[in-house]
This record gives C-alpha cells, sequence and structure tokens, in this order.
C-alpha cells in the first residue's frame, strides 16, 4: 500500500439493475476521505487469492462528501475477473485497499453548458459531475442511453432527482435512440460535449461532434479500456536485470505489481500516458493497445503502455 | 536590453478553412483579407454559402480589399467603418451562434487581440480560433502604470498617450486584454531614456 491509498471498508453493497451494483466503502481509521472533482476515479485493489487485481472505477458518490466514496460496478461478460470478483467475493465489512481520486475526465469548468452522453455503466462518472454542475447552478443535460431497461443503472433515479428537461433517457430495445444530430447542432457557444462508455458509442459520438462543426477542444471522452488478453510472454527489465512472466490473462503493469516491480500508472486502461515505459529491445511485435500514443510512436517501436499492450516475438526488454 | 525574450507572446499559425464547420465567420482587418483571398481554391459554393466576412480596412494598406471580398459572393459580407463597430458587430454575430461554428481572425496583432476578447467572451476557446497575423507589426501597449492602452505602437521606448510616460514595450501580452505590456524606462534616472528603436515597423 502507497502512501496515497486508503485502507476502507465495504459499508454497503446494493444491488441497483441486472449485472450492476453499487458499493460504499468508508475508511477504517474512520477518517475522513478526500473531497475529490466530478469525473474522478480510485483504483480498487483487491486480492484475490494469490493474485492482486486493481481496476479503476470512476467515483459516483456526491464529490463534496468525504464521509464515503461510492462507485457501481457492472460485471462484465468476458470480465477479467475484477467485475466478477466484486460482484461474487465482495461482502459488506471487507476491507480492500484504494487509491486516492485521480481526475483524467474533470469537465472544463470555463464551459457555458455542459452535454452528457452516457451509455450504459459509462453513467458513472456523470453522476459525481452532475452533483457538482447542479450545486453551482451550471446548465447540463444528460443523454442517457441502455440497452434494456433491466439493466439501467439509476434511469429513474436522475430523471427523479434533476427533471426530465436536463435528463433523457434511451432504451435501444425499446427502440430509442439519442438523437445526436439534433442535440448537437443546437448548442450555443461555449458547450462542451463529454462521452463515456462502450467504444463503439464512444467513436460514434465523437465522429458526429466533429461532423457537425465541433472543435476537438470541446468534445471529451472516457475510454474503459480493459486490458485484453493474449499470448503469454516474458518481458526483460534492463534496470531491475530481472525478467518477468506475463500471463494470458494479466497485463504487463500487472505481472510487473505481482513481481514486485514499481511501475507508475493513473488510468490502468490505456488513456492517460502514465504507464509509457521505453523499449530498449525487441524481436517481435509490439501489439498496440492504447489511446495514449500517436501512430508515429507506436510504429517508432520505441514506447510502450504498459497497462494495456501486449507483446508477441522472442524477446522484448523494457527500460525499467 | 529593449527586447525580452518572455515567452507569453501570442502564436499565431495561420487561417485554413475547416471544411467540417458548418458556418464560418472571418473578421479581417486591412491586410488580413489576404489570408482569406489567398484560399480562394478552398472556397466551394457550400462553404461560402454559410460564410460570413466582417472587414475594417484601416490604415492606409487596406485599399482595394473591400471590392476583391465582395466578389467572393459569401452569404454575408459587411465593411465596418471602424474596428468598434466591427467588434460590436461581431458580439451580436456570436451572441446567437452555435457550436458548429468557426471564427477566423486576420489582421495585426492588436486588432486578432481585441477580436479574440470578443470571442472568448462569447464562451469561444482561444485554442479553437484559428488567427493570422498580416499587415504591420505595430503594437497595441498597455501601460502598467495608468492602464492606459496606445494603439499603433511601432517604437520603443515610447511616450504613453495617457500618462506621458517613456515606456518601453516587454513581450509580455497579456490575452484578457489583448495588448502588450508598457513599462517605464527611466524610473530610476527621470529624463535619461534612450533613443526610440523602430522595432514594430
Ligand atoms: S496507466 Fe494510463 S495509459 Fe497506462
Amino acid at each position: 500500500m502507497s502512501q496515497t491509498d486508503f485502507s476502507v471498508r465495504v459499508a454497503s453493497v446494493t444491488p441497483v439493475a441486472e449485472t450492476i451494483k453499487r458499493f460504499r466503502f468508508e475508511r477504517v481509521d474512520g477518517e475522513a476521505l478526500p473531497i475529490f472533482s466530478g469525473g474522478a476515479h480510485i483504483v480498487v485493489s483487491m486480492k484475490d487469492g494469490s493474485v492482486t487485481r486493481r481496476n479503476a472505477y470512476s467515483l459516483m458518490s456526491d464529490p463534496a462528501d468525504p464521509s464515503g466514496y461510492e462507485i457501481s460496478v457492472a460485471k462484465a461478460e468476458e470480465s477479467r475477473g475484477g467485475s466478477v470478483f466484486m460482484h461474487e467475493k465482495v461482502k459488506v465489512g471487507d476491507v480492500l485497499t484504494i487509491s486516492a481520486p485521480v481526475n483524467l475526465f474533470s469537465p472544463d469548468w470555463r464551459g457555458r453548458k455542459h452535454i452528457l452522453i452516457a451509455g450504459g455503466i459509462g453513467i458513472t462518472p456523470f453522476m459525481s459531475m452532475m452533483a457538482q454542475f447542479d450545486k453551482a447552478g451550471v446548465a447540463f443535460e444528460l443523454h442517457y442511453a441502455v440497452r434494456e431497461r433491466a439493466r439501467g443503472a439509476y434511469l429513474e433515479d436522475l430523471v427523479a432527482r434533476y427533471g426530465s428537461a436536463r435528463v433523457k433517457t434511451y432504451v435501444s430495445e425499446e427502440g430509442t435512440r439519442i438523437p445526436l444530430e439534433d442535440i448537437l447542432t443546437r448548442q450555443p457557444l461555449g458547450t462542451h460535449l463529454y462521452v463515456c462508455g462502450p467504444d463503439r458509442l464512444i467513436a460514434g459520438v465523437l465522429d458526429a461532434g466533429r461532423d457537425a462543426g465541433w472543435p476537438d477542444y470541446n468534445l471529451h471522452a472516457e475510454h474503459f479500456l480493459t486490458p485484453p488478453p493474449g499470448k503469454p510472454f516474458s518481458v526483460e527489465l534492463t534496470r531491475s536485470g530481472k525478467t518477468v512472466a506475463v500471463g494470458e490473462h494479466e497485463s504487463i503493469l500487472e505481472a510487473l505489481e505481482a513481481a514486485g516491480v514499481d511501475a507508475p500508472y493513473l488510468c490502468r486502461g490505456g488513456a492517460c500516458g502514465q504507464c509509457e515505459t521505453g523499449v530498449a529491445a525487441c524481436e517481435g511485435i509490439l501489439l498496440h493497445n492504447d489511446l495514449f500514443l500517436s501512430d508515429d510512436e507506436k510504429a517508432s517501436g520505441k514506447k510502450i503502455m504498459i497497462c494495456v499492450s501486449r507483446f508477441e516475438g522472442q524477446r522484448v526488454a523494457l527500460e525499467l | 536590453m529593449l527586447v525580452e525574450p518572455i515567452k507569453s507572446r501570442p502564436v499565431y499559425k495561420g487561417i485554413t478553412v475547416d471544411p467540417r464547420a458548418r458556418r464560418h465567420i472571418f473578421v479581417l482587418e486591412g491586410e488580413g483579407a489576404n489570408a482569406l483571398l489567398e484560399q480562394k481554391d478552398k472556397l466551394t459554393p457550400a462553404i461560402l454559402a454559410e460564410t460570413d466576412i466582417l472587414y475594417v480596412a484601416r490604415g492606409s494598406v487596406g485599399r482595394g480589399y473591400e471590392e476583391a471580398l465582395a466578389a467572393l459572393d459569401a452569404g454575408s459580407d459587411w465593411t465596418a467603418p471602424t474596428v468598434e463597430t466591427l467588434l460590436f458587430r461581431l458580439k451580436v454575430v456570436l451572441g446567437s451562434a452555435d457550436m458548429g461554428t468557426r471564427l477566423y481572425i486576420a489582421g495585426t496583432e492588436g486588432f486578432i487581440g481585441q477580436a479574440m476578447q470578443i470571442a472568448l467572451d462569447a464562451g469561444m476557446d482561444y485554442s479553437a480560433i484559428p488567427t493570422e497575423h498580416r499587415g504591420s507589426l505595430a503594437r497595441r501597449v498597455q501601460c502598467v502604470h495608468c492602464k492606459g492602452i496606445t494603439e499603433n505602437v511601432t517604437t520603443s521606448p515610447f511616450t504613453c498617450t495617457h500618462c506621458g510616460l517613456s515606456l518601453f514595450v516587454r513581450d509580455h501580452y497579456s490575452r484578457r486584454i489583448g495588448a502588450f505590456q508598457g513599462v517605464i524606462i527611466d524610473a530610476e534616472e527621470p529624463g535619461n531614456v534612450p533613443e526610440p528603436e523602430e522595432l514594430y515597423l
């Protein structure tokens, strides 16, 4: 546990919708948690037998409430264990380690108006943002799409809390869809747009925004990338002199942590750039899965984002 | 000593029409008209139909552009008598503009700064506004002592038109007021003012 980590007790576990549960964490020592800003996430460390899993989850409680943090976890269909562990193993009273909040999806507070577009569990970062917007009297609109009503978390709660003028919900099974074009073509100058959810939704919304003439500067996205599995391989570390085996369902970062090698990270999802690592030698191909490096950087073979990217081939050495 | 290497100077990257914007507002001063005229080949009829031109001649170098701009046959084309009237019109236009609007500014540094300020007040972001520096290098300078703004400063030091102090022009630029900073040069030895140099013609 590093200095910025907190030991927390699970204060409650609440089923919210089919396959979605909400967890509330309070500090074991009873102290206050740091106040955060809307859009922030924490990394939850889970001891699952001999492996430690670390997953990033957006905080969805009121940012001004330091008595506890709340997250909502959707049980991923092809989960690598993290969300299944949270769903099946974590009970009220359990003690977990969480990181201090980090915000990689902060709203632009100079914005005059904020359009939030959420797909499925991508709603969570917006819950804390909306609490802040509402308190500050900042204009916002939420457009929230789910596949089926039974799996939609907080659909009614949000409408009840913020009103149907500000919260619009769409259920694809019922044939209602986000009217993107209409939304994008009637926003005043100074509007910012944020999208969080499945990759397809994010790509579609960003494209539609650019097609509607929005400057890139006003379009923001939070991707939830999970490290994809792949063939096992091993990495040589030039600084520590170690060689670490990376398993099929493990990222390089996770393998390093398990081997006691400290590597920096923030998002663990290929977006923030924190885990960028120099490649000292590579006989084979780097499988870049991140959203951070430019195409040129990827092609150069000199850098890798170890939280999501992999390797296939004879030998790879990292500057760690 | 008259020129300090301070890095707050704005960078004007130049203007290229963004074909994805649904409306284009060109705000041009004097030779800034060329920033638009030189892109004729990119201006399709569809883009031109959604283009508004706000132009002000100002100064001796701005002659002849009015006709050339009119010949583009843009959606709207207006020549303002003064910079102030142009800025006022810009404010009104941006007040009803939406997120698909791109604003382009070209002209002298002082003009760009003033138009930029209107745009920022309208909620636009600096980074989303293409700018191009055309024409004189004359600076708009704010006296840090009396806060008065002197337009068209081409020398350093110069005499503040408001309080009469001898000011040297720093490279320090304020985006908020769209002006460089002028600081008293003879504070230690009043009257000891170096010869003005023509630096910003
Ligand atoms: S930790 Fe953020 S990109 Fe790897």
